[in-house]
């Protein structure tokens, strides 16, 4: 039932903050919303009903490396798409590695 | 240029592309939960800030942008490409938001109401993602009339 709700609930949260993003313009304001705290949103009360607040709070320190690496992934997909003639889907889908690599790194040398 | 809001692209969207982010959503959602339970809090953190819709929202405006210029007897797929760069450079800004909603969570969660927690930590996601594209853009504009002015 926890794994349906959550589920349910990131998908929805993900699909408002998308719509926003959809009648959003310019394109760069637009953006704002991709990097938009939607998953945390969705996951972090029921997290806390779960397991507690000390819990969601180790993920609220671990989710500020994650938001650096999404920072540095955004970048480069940025970058990649303005400089080559790649299409979206490859270089955001390739650059996954980036913000994984970054992600694990910072959790190994500060969070472990 | 100003901040502007087109209802008609909700009309415009096929409702398969959000069915499509509907499932990368609550999939991104999903993962965080099994990995913190697997690995414990600090590994399932990280993916709070996961880019969970990204990729598909990129992929959806290049495509857009492209049938756009198509419709329009532009064959090129340049401004495609741009849409979706411009998108990622939102996304970057918007990432300095992200990490000041984790910022807030993680310092205030355990001392006050989660509800006024996730309220604040919003708050300071939304203010900061503005405050970074309002400064970029004034930036952008500048660099804009310099080099039109060195141009003369």
């Amino acid at each position: 039932m926890q794994y349906l709700s959550r589920f349910l609930i990131g998908g929805s949260v993900v699909c408002l903050f998308a719509a926003l993003a959809d009648v959003l313009k310019p394109k760069s304001f637009a953006g704002l919303f991709s990097a938009a705290p939607s998953v945390a949103l969705a996951t972090l009360p029921l997290t806390v009903l779960a397991d507690g607040k000390t819990y969601a709070a180790i993920e609220g320190r671990s989710m500020l490396a994650g938001s650096v690496a999404f920072l540095a992934y955004s970048a480069l997909c940025s970058r990649l798409l303005l400089r080559y003639k790649f299409h979206a889907a490859p270089v955001t889908v390739a650059a996954l590695l980036i913000w994984l690599s970054i992600s694990l790194g910072a959790w190994a040398m500060f969070l472990r | 240029m100003t901040v502007s809001t087109d209802l008609s692209a909700l009309k415009r969207a096929n409702w398969s592309e959000y069915v499509v982010r509907f499932l990368f959503g609550g999939a991104a959602s999903l993962l965080a939960m099994i990995l913190a339970k697997r690995f414990g809090p600090a590994v399932g953190g990280l993916f709070l800030a996961f880019p969970a819709i990204f990729p598909a929202s990129a992929t959806l405006i290049e495509k857009h942008e492209t049938r756009k210029k198509r419709a329009a007897g532009i064959l090129s797929t340049v401004r495609g490409r741009q849409a979706a760069a411009l998108d990622a450079a939102g996304a970057v800004l918007g990432s300095i938001g992200l990490a000041g909603f984790a910022l807030i969570i993680w310092r205030m969660l355990s001392e006050y109401g989660t509800g006024f927690a996730l309220f604040i930590a919003t708050l300071t996601w939304l203010a900061l993602a503005m405050a970074s594209w309002t400064v970029w853009k004034k930036n952008a504009w500048i660099k804009v009339k310099s080099k039109r002015a060195s141009e003369r």
